[in-house]
């Protein structure tokens, strides 16, 4: 398997993440819309690393994207808790506190 | 199970049978396991997007991170694909399922006339610009002399410690992680007042305690 089938997983990861982000009404599904997202790029880091040369900065740059989706995971659902304890919803549309 | 559903799970199979067929006629035995693995984790964010209920979302996700794990694999990352299964599946996941806990089931939620246009305008775009991305690819992509694969994880130790490799990042990362998690749980933290108003809540009449 050559560069371009690892490639084309990954961009059809990224679209069903955007998709995921942008079609459905729950803030859970865009924290997974978003991981999606982050597992392509770092396929990308992987792949690009494997097929060009033998360093491993792409295997490092997708070992701190792991770290970096760990902290904001558990960040995001930290707010999500406080958002739902707050609005009684977590649907991104009934969070409009500024509207008023 | 409707019909929308029942339609969406035969293609699904009908996918993962046109991409096995092609990794077999491509590649031989390693194009299947590649073609399984990308199936796992296309076909896991596939009906992690068309499930209603939540929960089941979440556990298609599941298959999503063992795929990439598998393709990381299969990349020659072996450390990696370790990595990912402990952090993504054993930890993010589980977070995530407490997340959903959250969630009031809505299975109205999900609507397909919303879901399919969608869905077509953004694969629309990214087909093409993997179709602009792969007519320029041979100018740069060294395909021939793949080094040997190896776990590596000796190497990226090495390179996590020492001083003209990722020593600041991976101090900074500890810093950020160690930060987030605090964070986290302050901002996650039940409220005095939560907990006052507590034993009326589960203790029924007279809140003991």
């Amino acid at each position: 398997m050559g560069l371009d089938a690892y490639l084309a997983v990954s961009v059809a990861l990224f679209a069903l993440g955007v998709i995921c982000i942008v079609t459905r009404r729950n803030i859970i599904y865009v924290l997974m819309g978003i991981e999606m997202i982050l597992n392509a790029a770092n396929i990308n880091f992987v792949a690009f690393n494997r097929f060009n040369g033998d360093g491993l900065e792409g295997r490092m740059f997708a070992i701190f994207v792991i770290i970096l989706a760990a902290a904001e995971a558990a960040v995001a659902l930290a707010i999500v808790l406080n958002v739902f304890h707050l609005f009684k919803s977590i649907k991104p549309s009934d969070i409009d506190l500024l509207r008023e | 199970m409707d019909h929308a559903s029942k339609a969406f799970y035969a293609l699904l199979v009908l996918f993962f049978l046109g991409l096995s067929g092609w990794g077999l006629a491509t590649a031989g035995p390693q194009g299947a396991i590649f073609a399984l693995f990308a199936f796992l984790s296309i076909g896991g964010c596939l009906i992690c997007i068309f499930e209603q209920s939540i929960v089941r979302s979440a556990f298609a996700l599941m298959a999503t991170f063992g795929g990439v794990a598998g393709l990381f694999l299969l990349l020659g990352a072996s450390f990696l694909a370790m990595a990912q299964v402990l952090i993504y599946v054993g930890g993010i996941l589980a977070l995530i399922l407490f997340g959903v806990m959250l969630s009031p089931p809505d299975l109205a939620e999900r609507q397909l006339k919303r879901v399919i246009p969608m869905g077509a305008l953004v694969g629309a775009a990214f087909a093409w610009i993997a179709f602009r991305v792969s007519s320029t690819m041979g100018s740069w992509a060294v395909l021939e002399n793949l080094p040997e694969m190896q776990s590596h994880a000796r190497e990226i130790g090495i390179g996590f410690l020492h001083p003209q490799g990722y020593l600041v990042a991976f101090e900074l990362a500890a810093y950020l992680l160690t930060v987030a998690l605090v964070a986290a749980v302050y901002v996650a933290r039940r409220k005095k007042a939560d907990l006052e108003a507590l034993p009326t809540m589960v203790g029924g009449a007279g809140g003991a305690n």
